[in-house]
């Protein structure tokens, strides 16, 4: 897709996301603003952060206020700001998690799809033994043994989504591969790389960003599951929401709820937004789910 | 006379089901001169399609080409690799499809199709491969200014006449033409079967056109190769064929051709079914539903003899 056909669509879809136009394409619009706010809010965290996110800057506990729109945490940190910088560690993980269950579910599945055989059957097994763990036990475990970091953090999430992006490319390749075309191409002697990359591949990404954008939403939530139990990516001071939120949750029996409550409602924010995307998306690019 | 191009020689192409072997081409012997038109014909199911797309050595798996020499211009195609293969798919022998609908890439420009085609096999820079494709197109009556629309901006008719551009960009010495109107409405269906005849001659290539229709095959063929349940029952020039068919066959295929002209209102048709290839009959494979058949043409095949020069049947009826 071209980048002006790409705009012109977006046009064409802001236009159509008018509350007349139903529902769906309402909370596809919400769900775009709520990722593009968080995402540009990460950027521009030293612009929008009023205050220094790992500093003291009040009393500790202050119940939101003009002064601290959410409060200070334990520590008299603005919560506000946290959240604001908080959003630069989740995207940054969830990010770079996507990019590399990319990397390697994708090759995986066109290989295992397009050579069939042994190659297939070794790596649909190993694809679906990963598949069969449940995904945020598999996470715990990888972020436990590797030990903290970004990286490590990031492989740990994307481990869970490997098989399922594997499993789709496969699956495509596989009905692509039988098709006419795919035959015609070899009919007038087209190479492998070249049936693979310019017949195949590009005919298998189309339904991509539509999983990514609902996997990401689930990125943010294993980020934060990771994060609330210790295994997170950063080092105190660092603010990350998972982390804040496990932080702000012994303040809860004392009836102080800010702490804990804004990262958390951040964590279901952007879980919310991704979802709604993912869901516009595929009502973008698939023309037989509109009405 | 022109040299021979082609020749088959006692070609088996089986197809290993869980259900057992099915013998889809079944010691067939044919061949084929230069810049000759030969129409295959059959019903489906008898091996027409297999036999073409065995000549180009694709035939989907399990099929297994098992015994036979399919010889190209001196060279036996069965003796090559996939890579030497390569170079002889779309350069050397090249395909028509039947369903153009779904024969071209999607997400790939027109244009990029033929030039992709021709950057493939030679070594040309891409404005000359563009030139050339522009000129291909022009040549199947496609203006040049629709070079880079997709392929679903394109009727069925328009995407047959590219696929034709393809399958003559490199010039190659046989054209393996799948039902290519099948799937074509009648007026267009004849517009293509023109532009083919006309392509043919200008470029000079051979071609195979596999056909269910003899109506349509009589259109552009030069002789007619009949199958039935895998292998050629009748082979010869297009005019005697049409005027002297010697095999049982031929004959109640003729009779049950569809023709307005006719009074008789009532749709002729060959009595029983084709048969099951997975266990063909015994003897002549054509005898349960032949109405001459007798008991020899149960116990033995009768072999594909040369009644007159050139015209070859498989019929016991004839010595």
């Amino acid at each position: 897709m071209s980048p002006s056909s790409l705009k012109l669509k977006l046009f064409n879809f802001v236009k159509k996301a008018s509350p007349t136009r139903g529902v769906e394409y309402l909370l596809t619009w919400i769900g775009f603003s709520i990722v593009a706010l968080i995402i540009f809010s990460a950027i521009f965290a030293p612009y929008v952060a009023p205050y220094d996110p790992t500093k003291r800057v009040g009393d500790l506990l202050e119940s939101p206020n003009t002064r601290f729109i959410m409060g200070t945490d334990g520590l008299g940190r603005d919560i506000f700001s946290r959240v604001i910088w908080g959003s630069r560690t989740v995207l940054y993980i969830t990010f770079l998690s996507i990019a590399i269950t990319l990397i390697c579910g994708i090759p995986l599945g066109l290989l295992a799809g397009y050579v069939g055989g042994a190659v297939d059957s070794i790596l649909s097994l190993i694809m679906d033994a990963m598949y069969a763990f449940p995904g945020l036990i598999l996470a715990i475990a990888i972020a436990a043994a590797l030990g903290p970091s970004e990286i490590t953090v990031a492989i740990a999430i994307a481990v869970i989504y490997i098989p399922t992006y594997f499993r789709m490319v496969r699956g495509q390749v596989l009905s692509l591969r039988e098709s006419l075309f795919v035959e015609a191409a070899r009919a007038i002697g087209a190479k492998d790389r070249t049936i693979i990359f310019k017949y195949i591949f590009p005919n298998v990404i189309t339904s991509i960003p539509i999983v990514l954008s609902l996997n990401a939403a689930d990125a943010v939530l294993t980020e934060a599951a990771l994060s609330f139990l210790g295994l997170g990516p950063i080092v105190p001071p660092t603010p990350d929401w998972g982390f804040d939120l496990r932080m702000g949750q012994v303040y809860l029996a004392a009836k102080i709820w800010w702490p804990s409550t804004f990262p958390g409602l951040m964590i279901v924010l952007l879980t919310l937004g991704f979802s709604l995307l993912g869901e516009g998306i595929s009502e973008i690019l698939n023309p037989r789910l509109r009405r | 006379m022109s040299k021979t191009i082609l020749e088959i020689k006692g070609l088996k192409v089986y197809y290993y089901t869980r259900d057992g072997v099915v013998r889809a081409v079944d010691n067939v012997d044919f061949f084929m001169k230069k810049g000759e038109t030969i129409g295959l014909v059959g019903e489906s199911g008898s091996g027409k399609s297999t036999l073409g797309f065995s000549i180009i050595k694709l035939i989907p798996p399990p099929g297994k080409i098992v015994d036979g020499k399919i010889v190209f211009d001196g060279i036996d195609l069965i003796k090559l690799n996939e890579k030497e293969m390569r170079k002889i798919r779309g350069k050397r022998i090249s395909m028509v499809f039947q369903d153009p609908m779904t024969s071209l890439n999607p997400l790939m420009k027109i244009g990029d199709h033929l030039v992709e085609t021709i950057m493939a096999h030679e070594e040309v820079t891409r404005e000359e491969a563009e030139e050339r494709a522009f000129a291909l197109l022009k040549e199947v009556g496609i203006m040049p200014d629709r070079f880079h629309d997709y392929p679903h901006q394109f009727s069925g008719g328009m995407r047959q006449r590219v696929m034709i551009a393809l399958a003559l960009a490199l010039n190659p010495d046989i054209v393996i033409a799948d039902e290519p109107t099948s799937s074509l409405d009648v007026i267009v269906q004849f517009q293509i079967l023109d532009l083919m005849k006309r392509l043919k001659e200008q470029f000079n290539v051979g071609m195979i056109f596999i056909s269910h229709d003899i109506s349509v095959v009589a259109e552009v063929s030069d002789k007619i190769a009949l199958m039935y349940a895998g292998q050629i029952v009748e082979f010869a020039d297009a005019i005697s064929f049409f005027e002297k068919h010697l095999h049982p066959y031929a004959e109640l295929l003729l009779q049950s051709v569809p023709n307005i002209q006719l009074s008789d209102q009532k749709l002729k048709y060959i009595p029983g079914m084709p048969p099951d290839l997975l266990h063909p009959p015994s003897g002549c494979r054509f005898h349960p539903r032949c109405p001459f058949a007798n008991s020899i043409c149960k116990e033995k095949e009768p072999p594909l003899i040369e009644i007159e020069k050139g015209h070859l049947v498989k019929c016991f009826r004839h010595k």
